[in-house]
């Protein structure tokens, strides 16, 4: 191993303060935009008969194909992401009810699985992988923390609810969720995305 | 087990060199001028081989600021406890302790961003963990937080 005097001199490649500029400036825009959380998307959960009328059994055959094939994007942030990450494996399982593989890219996921406490120097990376996922697309809020900002609520790092930044289809409550509880939230995910439908999305 | 030296005897070790810099000393730690902590440091490390900087931490009182250091003599099995005292809260400056440690580093520009202390020296002190534009610093007790829904809480 090379041994090192006592006093050596470092060049290190600390770079100007442009990076640090642009993301202050991302933040504190997201920050100043995010007063008023998203709606939850479920004014259509209602409306049942009106939109059946069509394409009745093409749809419920287009539904099924949708409900058992939700691709989760893992957005593990803190120790919500463990629980997420059993459920997945072979124990609990969650490919048992048709969530398939956890997908490492937004492009190719259905469902982003927001678990664990969002700060807000992550939050404008939590969006733009919202952003960057293709339609139709879901988010399952899960943990105290996802939904409400949980005990870290009015500290000066953390999104008080990811529905800030967000529109959330699913809340899973827990500190953290068991993976059974993680399971019944895509289960009931499941029933929401049956009464989707096609034309309204 | 690693023997903690006693703060008095660390202190009269500087008396000698530096008559001026120690403030206090008790059994567990050694208290110095803000001014004086590189040079004191400097010579704690070359006479008691303390090659190692466990860590940096900072303390928020009524009257100052305080930091701590916790050096350790890997080689010699021994430790001591270094504090330094900021009376002025508005613009409090230390000496930073980079030159002698590397590893001090990243520990400074945490208690920067967080308390608020300028290292003097330091090559880069600029936030570590929250961003450029945030205003105050968090662990302060005069940091106001900000309630979601509008106001500050006391």
């Amino acid at each position: 191993m090379e041994e090192r005097g006592p006093e050596v001199e470092i060049e290190r490649p600390y770079v100007s303060g442009e990076l640090d500029r642009v993301e202050s400036e991302e933040i504190q825009s997201l920050i100043a935009a995010s007063k008023q959380p998203y709606p939850d998307p479920v004014a259509w959960l209602e409306e049942d008969v009106k939109q059946n009328l069509l394409l009745t059994t093409t749809e419920q055959l287009i539904d099924l194909g949708k409900r058992f094939s939700v691709w989760p994007a893992a957005m593990g942030l803190a120790c919500c992401a463990f629980e997420m990450i059993s459920a997945a494996s072979s124990r609990f399982d969650f490919s048992r009810f048709g969530m398939e593989i956890m997908r490492a890219s937004p492009r190719q996921a259905d469902l982003m699985i927001v678990a664990g406490t969002l700060t807000w120097k992550m939050a404008p990376a939590l969006r733009r992988i919202y952003d960057q996922m293709a339609e139709p697309k879901w988010v399952l809020a899960m943990g105290s923390c996802a939904i409400s900002g949980g005990a870290f609520r009015g500290s000066y790092s953390v999104v008080p609810g990811v529905n800030l930044i967000v529109p959330v289809d699913v809340y899973v409550p827990g500190c953290p969720p068991r993976p059974e509880g993680l399971i019944n939230g895509f289960q009931a995910l499941h029933r929401k995305v049956a009464k989707d439908k096609l034309i309204k999305r | 087990m690693t023997k903690a030296l006693s703060g008095s005897d660390t202190a009269k070790k500087i008396g000698e060199k530096f008559p001026d810099a120690v403030t206090g000393s008790d059994e567990t730690s050694v208290i110095v001028r803000s001014k004086d902590v590189l040079e004191v440091a400097r010579l704690l490390k070359e006479s008691l081989n303390l090659d190692y900087l466990n860590h940096i931490t900072a303390v928020d009182y009524p009257d100052y600021l305080e930091v701590i250091y916790l050096l350790t003599s890997i080689k010699d099995n021994h430790s001591v406890v270094l504090k330094t005292r900021c009376e002025d809260h508005n613009n409090p400056t230390v000496p930073s302790v980079f030159s002698l440690w590397q590893g001090a580093d990243f520990q400074e520009r945490e208690i920067y961003d967080l308390l608020g202390i300028s290292f003097e020296g330091h090559p880069n002190m600029k936030r570590l963990f929250l961003w450029a534009g945030f205003e105050g610093h968090p662990l302060r007790k005069d940091f106001k937080l900000e309630v979601p829904g509008g106001g500050k809480k006391e």
